[in-house]
C-alpha cells in the first residue's frame, strides 16, 4: 500500500501561474449530475456492503430510483433555466435501463462522463486487468449511447484501486474527478506519461456528502454553495478558479431541498464573470493554454529549475 | 487479487428496472392527474402508532428502538410519551386545522392501549396496518410461515378492534422481506407505503396479484429530519412548507400531484416541538387548492382514472 495519492506534487496555492479563461472569466462553475444505476441484487463486493439491510434493501434502493423516476425531470428543468448544460457522471448501464435520460441529456448536449458500470459495483478487490476492462467497457457503452466517447471519470461510488487514475488516463481519458486535493485544475502524473489533468469536483458540495453524510439543512446547504461562490469568484481574480456542484437526483430533487438549490443557482449564474461550463471544456481548455506551464512551475517549486 | 467472475456479469442489464416488482416510468410522462372538487395538490397526513418494547429480541433494531442495556428505561418510556401525551397535542392540531390524517397502527398497541384505540376508532379516520410492534420487521431472512402468521394476526387484530377494511399497510421501517407483497395482497391489503421511489401511486406486482404502492415520503418525515439528521424542528417546518409551496406549483402546470407527511407522537408531540407541526398544518389548511384526503381515499381517486379497480 502506499502512503500518498502518487499522482502530484506538493504545489502551494499562491503564486501560480495565472489561469485565464475564456472571455476573461473569473470562475469556471460546472454542475455535474450523478445519474446513477443501483442494482437490488449486486453480487456482494467483499470489501463493502453495497446495502445496509438484506434482500431486498427496499429504503436504499427505492429512494435512489427516485432519482430517476422524479428527481432528474426537476433538476434539469432548473439547470435548462438557468442556462447550464450538465457533465453527467453517468453509470454506464443507464444507457440501457433508461434510455429516455439519455436521450434528454443528448437532446442538451450535455456532456456524459464515465462513472463505470452500475453504482453497485465497486473496484475494490478487482485485478488490474478486470477494472481495465470494466473502464474500457463503460467508455464504450458511452460512446454507443452517446455518439461520443467520455473523456473524464469518477469511479463508481468513489471506489478506487491503486491504479484507477493511470487505467483511465491509458484508455484514452483526459481527466479525473476522483482527487480533491485543489480548487484549480492540477496536472495528474499517471504512469503512461500521458498529458492528463485532475478538475476540481467538489466532496463538500456534493449534495449527497452535505446531506447524507453530513447532513445539513436544505438552505444551509444553498447557502454553503453561495458562500464558496463568493470566495472562488474573488479569489478568481487573481487566477482562475474552478466551482463544481455534483449533484444526485435522489437528493437534491427532492421537493423539500429544490429551493435552495435554485437560489443558488440564480446567485452563480447573476454573474457575469462566471463561465458556465463542463468538465470536458475545462480539461481541454487547461490542457491547451495551461498545463505545460503549471508543469514548468511545478518543478520549479520543487527544487528543479 | 481478482474478484469472481459474477462481479463484470450483469444479467439483469436491460431495458426498464433490474427486478419485476414494477415498470418503469416518469412521473412527467404520465397523463394530468386530478384530484376530487378540481383540486391539485393532494396531501395525506399519517401518523405511525407505535410500540418499543423495552426487551427487543429482533436481530435488526428500527429505528426508534431500544439502544442501552436492558433496561432501557429512558428510550422505552420516551416513546410510550408518544401514546400517552404527544399524540393528544397531535390530535388537537388536527382537529385546529381541520386535518383529518390516517393512522399506522402497531396491532400491539391497539391492543395495550384499549382507551387510545377507542380515541382514535371515534374520529372515523382511516386504519393502516403496521405490523405487530417495532419488534417484528419485516426482513430479508424472516421465515415466510412465521411473516405470514405476523402479517395475519396484526391484520385480524386491527380489522376486529376497527371493523374498517384496513386496506393499507406500511412496514416498519419501511423494510420488506423478498415475502413482504405477496402476503399483504393475499391478506387482502390493496395499498403499500414502504417503497418511496415515487411521488404518485403505481401499481406493484406480486405473485398472488398487483397491489398499489402509494409512497409515504422518508426525506421529510419528522423522525428521519428532526431524529436523524438532527435538524432544527423550526428546519423541518420551513422544509416541509418548501416542499408543499413546490409540489403546489407543479401541480398548477403539471396536473394533480401528492405531499405525503410521515408523523410520530412519540417526536413531533414533544412540547418544544409541536407548534412547528401546527405551523405546517395551518399553511396547508390555509390553500383552497389543497384536498386533503385519507390515503383509501386516494388511491380510489387515483385508480377512478386510470381504469384500474383500486
Amino acid at each position: 500500500m502506499r502512503a500518498d495519492a502518487g499522482h502530484y506534487d506538493y504545489w502551494p496555492y499562491l503564486n501560480r501561474p495565472k489561469i485565464r479563461w475564456p472571455k476573461g472569466a473569473r470562475l469556471a462553475f460546472w454542475v455535474a449530475p450523478n445519474i446513477e444505476f443501483y442494482e437490488l441484487a449486486p453480487p456482494a463486493n467483499p470489501a463493502r456492503a453495497a446495502w445496509p439491510h438484506p434482500y431486498p434493501a427496499v429504503p436504499g434502493y427505492s429512494i435512489r430510483d427516485y432519482g430517476n423516476r422524479v428527481g432528474h425531470m426537476r433538476q434539469m428543468a432548473l439547470l435548462d433555466k438557468y442556462g447550464v448544460r450538465g457533465s453527467i457522471s453517468l453509470s454506464a448501464a443507464l444507457c440501457t435501463h433508461h434510455p429516455e435520460i439519455i436521450q434528454m441529456c443528448r437532446e442538451r448536449d450535455w456532456e456524459f462522463f464515465s462513472h463505470g458500470i452500475y453504482n453497485t459495483r465497486y473496484t475494490y478487490g478487482m485485478s488490474e486487468a478486470q477494472e481495465r476492462s470494466m473502464i474500457l467497457e463503460s467508455i464504450e457503452t458511452i460512446a454507443k449511447h452517446t455518439g461520443r466517447a467520455p473523456v473524464g471519470y469518477l469511479a463508481p461510488a468513489l471506489s478506487h484501486s491503486e491504479v484507477t487514475v493511470d487505467l483511465f488516463a491509458e484508455l484514452g481519458g483526459i481527466y479525473s474527478c476522483d482527487l480533491f486535493h485543489d480548487d484549480q485544475p492540477t496536472p495528474l502524473r499517471v504512469r503512461g506519461g500521458q498529458r492528463f489533468v485532475s478538475v476540481p469536483y467538489s466532496l463538500e458540495l456534493n449534495d449527497t456528502i452535505a446531506y447524507v453524510v453530513n447532513k445539513v439543512e436544505p438552505r444551509r446547504y444553498g447557502q454553503m454553495i453561495k458562500d464558496s461562490f463568493d470566495r472562488l469568484y474573488a479569489e478568481g481574480a487573481e487566477s482562475g478558479t474552478v466551482m463544481c456542484i455534483p449533484t444526485h437526483n435522489y437528493q437534491v430533487s427532492c421537493p423539500h431541498r429544490l429551493k435552495a438549490f435554485e437560489d443558488a443557482l440564480a446567485y452563480i449564474t447573476g454573474h457575469s464573470e462566471v463561465w458556465v461550463t463542463t468538465g470536458r471544456e475545462i480539461a481541454e481548455h487547461y490542457l491547451a493554454q495551461h498545463h505545460d506551464e503549471a508543469l514548468a512551475d511545478i518543478a520549479l517549486k520543487n527544487g528543479g529549475v | 487479487m481478482a474478484l469472481d467472475q459474477a462481479h463484470l456479469d450483469y444479467p439483469q442489464r436491460r431495458y426498464g428496472m433490474d427486478h419485476d416488482r414494477y415498470t418503469w416510468s416518469m412521473l412527467t410522462d404520465r397523463p394530468a392527474l386530478h384530484w376530487p372538487g378540481g383540486k391539485t395538490l393532494a396531501v395525506w397526513v399519517n401518523v405511525s402508532l407505535q410500540h418499543f418494547p423495552m426487551n427487543p429480541s429482533a436481530k435488526l433494531k428500527l429505528p426508534g428502538s431500544m439502544t442501552m442495556p436492558y433496561p432501557d428505561l429512558r428510550h422505552f418510556t420516551l416513546r410510550d410519551y408518544g401514546n400517552r401525551v404527544g399524540i393528544y397535542r397531535l390530535l388537537r392540531a388536527f382537529d385546529q386545522f381541520g386535518i383529518r390524517p390516517s393512522f399506522a397502527i402497531n396491532a400491539e398497541l391497539a391492543l395495550r392501549y384499549p382507551a387510545l384505540a377507542a380515541t382514535i376508532l371515534a374520529r372515523g379516520d382511516e386504519w393502516l396496518g403496521h405490523s405487530w410492534s417495532m419488534d417484528t420487521p419485516h426482513v430479508g431472512g424472516l421465515d415466510i410461515d412465521a411473516e405470514r402468521a405476523l402479517v395475519q394476526r396484526s391484520l385480524t387484530t386491527l380489522r376486529e378492534l376497527s371493523g374498517q377494511a384496513v386496506r393499507g399497510w406500511l412496514s416498519p421501517g419501511k423494510l420488506q422481506s423478498p415475502n413482504t407483497p405477496e402476503l399483504l395482497k393475499a391478506e387482502g391489503i390493496e395499498y403499500c407505503a414502504d417503497w418511496v421511489n415515487d411521488e404518485l401511486p403505481y401499481r406493484f406486482h406480486t405473485q398472488a396479484g398487483d397491489l398499489w404502492n402509494l409512497p409515504l415520503a422518508t426525506e421529510i418525515e419528522d423522525r428521519f429530519v428532526v431524529m436523524d439528521n438532527l435538524h432544527a424542528e423550526a428546519s423541518w417546518a420551513e422544509q416541509v412548507i418548501d416542499a408543499f409551496e413546490l409540489l403546489l406549483a407543479e401541480s398548477r402546470s403539471q396536473g394533480g400531484r401528492l405531499l405525503t407527511l410521515s408523523l410520530h407522537p412519540w417526536v413531533m408531540g414533544q412540547p418544544h416541538r409541536i407548534k412547528h407541526l401546527e405551523a405546517v398544518l395551518a399553511h396547508i389548511s390555509a390553500s383552497s387548492e389543497v384536498w386533503q384526503a385519507a390515503p383509501g381515499k386516494i388511491i380510489d381517486a387515483f385508480a377512478a382514472q386510470q381504469g384500474v379497480p383500486a
